[in-house]
């Protein structure tokens, strides 16, 4: 795997980081006004209230959207080729690969429930998510 | 006073490099050189005469630097392939406020041949780097398109709607001789051609080209002072927006609301309506994004983009000719397109259009870039109203 491929953690995004390392995905809720937001910041998206906590939520997504990539850049042909759009339960959508799945359109129905999985880059640790009905979250592609 | 829009700014040179397409012996810069002395020769402008100039890419200073010029103005807006319809937009503020006289606008890159390119590079750390390169989403064909699924599927519309686009541009674009993919194709066809990115086949995705363009603008009541101005063409408004610089932090994976804001702003500028518009330029690096557009910018309703381009309305013949070079899709796209999206709209404004269409008084020309990040919308029109 190539090295550029590998995230760097900056001091905002760090507890988002170490969570993937432990397996759990932890993203930032706002005190002020309740809702969920990504990507980490010191303060509210939404109500830019600095009253915000760190907190580890479902691992529950659905898809939303996606591309396969048939024509991988050097260095990222052992990804998934699924790069998507994926809406957690919380409500932020984030950009991952879906795993666990053969890479087909037969197989990746919007709206489709997904559950968190991670894996290296690296490193680092990268949440990715794989279809809620495949089994459980330990294990790998 | 002069005012930014109005017609009170006018371009009174507009020039691409001699060659498109595969330009491996001549470095970037050199690129927006040649398609600056076009330009200036185009507008009947000395060099000495330009005291502004913007650019994207290298640094405003490099350029002016390399072309011998000393602007007392300098704008280096980079919002990937729309930042030179920002530049109009500044450049008309500038010259109505009275900060330049005379702006040179330019593009040039090697985005083909990579001669004489600057490294393109995301950071690990940067959000790009934390939140997409991860995934493998590098290349455009495989980032800008990830919402493109979502949108069709909520209208009801799938692939075939994407090859509609295509079939429609080739049809001006084989009547443009500049144009790198000239054949006519049929849905199917485009269909059939190579996956690139699910789902987007090869012919969905832009060309990838060398090249350069440039713009010369003035005070509409100094552009008798110039040749160019004979030909002037006019900016009556335009708009400018922005959104999420990651693909997955749109507001709504269906809709592009920068896209909104920028053109409802042309439009209140400009002081015209959807009706009097006459011709699109609409950014097209990928299929989906002139369908954004056409429904975003409010051409068609929601969900009516498919329909609107299969029937044939953007067509040669149609009420609404859209991407009349054959755009990014077909004609030429370096990297940064929405140089040569200004090009084709004054050109066919100009009547010197290689896909000409009769009688064009105004045209619309709508640009995205850095992905869903930055949109920018211009009014231009062939007489001050």
């Amino acid at each position: 795997m190539s090295d550029f491929l590998t995230p760097k953690a900056t001091p905002e995004t760090a507890p988002f980081w170490a969570g993937a390392a432990e397996g759990v995905l932890r993203i930032q809720q706002c005190d002020a006004c309740g809702r969920h937001y990504f990507y980490p910041r010191r303060f509210c998206r939404y109500c830019h209230s600095t009253d915000v906590r760190w907190t580890t939520v479902s691992g529950r997504a659905r898809l939303d959207s996606y591309t396969i990539n048939h024509r991988p850049l050097r260095g990222t042909e052992s990804l998934s080729p699924v790069i998507a759009l994926v809406q957690l339960e919380e409500g932020p959508r984030m950009l991952t690969n879906i795993v666990g799945v053969e890479p087909d359109p037969a197989n990746l129905v919007l709206d489709m429930p997904l559950t968190v999985d991670f894996e290296p880059r690296g490193d680092m640790t990268v949440p990715v998510f794989r279809p809620a009905s495949t089994g459980s979250a330990e294990g790998t592609r | 006073m002069t005012s930014m829009h109005g017609g009170d700014i006018a371009v009174i040179g507009a020039a691409e490099t001699d060659e498109l397409g595969v330009l491996p012996d001549i470095s970037m810069i050199e690129l927006h050189a040649q398609a600056a002395l076009n330009a200036l020769r185009d507008a009947g402008v000395a060099p000495a005469d330009v005291d502004g100039l913007a650019t994207a890419g290298p640094l405003g200073i490099e350029v002016a630097h390399h072309l011998g010029l000393t602007p007392r103005w300098v704008d280096g807006t980079s919002v990937g392939g729309s930042s030179f319809l920002l530049h109009v937009r500044h450049a008309a503020a500038a010259i109505a406020a009275g900060a330049a006289d005379v702006v040179l606008i330019t593009h040039g890159e090697s985005g083909r041949s990579g001669t004489g390119a600057r490294a393109y590079a995301r950071g690990p750390a940067s959000l790009t780097g934390q939140f997409e390169v991860p995934y493998g989403a590098l290349a455009p064909y495989s980032t800008f398109t990830v919402p493109a699924l979502r949108f069709l599927h909520d209208r009801g519309m799938d692939a075939t709607d994407l090859a509609e686009v295509v079939v429609a541009q080739r049809e001006w674009s084989s009547r443009t001789p500049r144009a790198m993919r000239r054949e006519l194709v049929t849905a199917d066809q485009v269909l059939a051609a190579p996956m690139v990115a699910y789902p987007f086949t090869k012919d969905m995705c832009c060309v990838v080209t060398d090249g350069g363009g440039a713009l010369v603008l003035t005070r509409s009541d100094r552009a008798a002072d110039f040749a160019g101005g004979e030909r002037a063409i006019y900016l009556l408004g335009s708009g400018e927006s922005n959104e999420a610089t990651l693909v997955s932090q749109m507001e709504e994976t269906t809709r592009f609301r920068a896209f909104q804001r920028s053109s409802a702003e042309a439009f209140a500028t400009s002081g015209l309506t959807h009706a009097d518009i006459d011709h699109l330029m609409f950014y097209d690096a990928f299929a989906h994004l002139p369908l954004y557009m056409l429904e975003d910018v409010g051409f068609v309703g929601h969900g009516e983009s498919g329909a609107f381009v299969r029937e044939g309305h953007t067509r040669p013949g149609g009420r609404l000719p859209m991407n009349t070079n054959g755009g990014g899709l077909a004609y030429t796209h370096t990297g940064m397109y929405g140089m040569f999206a200004i090009q084709e709209a004054i050109r066919q404004l100009r009547g010197e259009a290689a896909a000409q269409v009769p009688g064009l008084t105004t045209s619309f020309v709508q640009g995205v870039g850095m992905f869903f990040a930055a949109s920018a919308s211009l009014v231009l029109a062939n007489r001050r109203p």
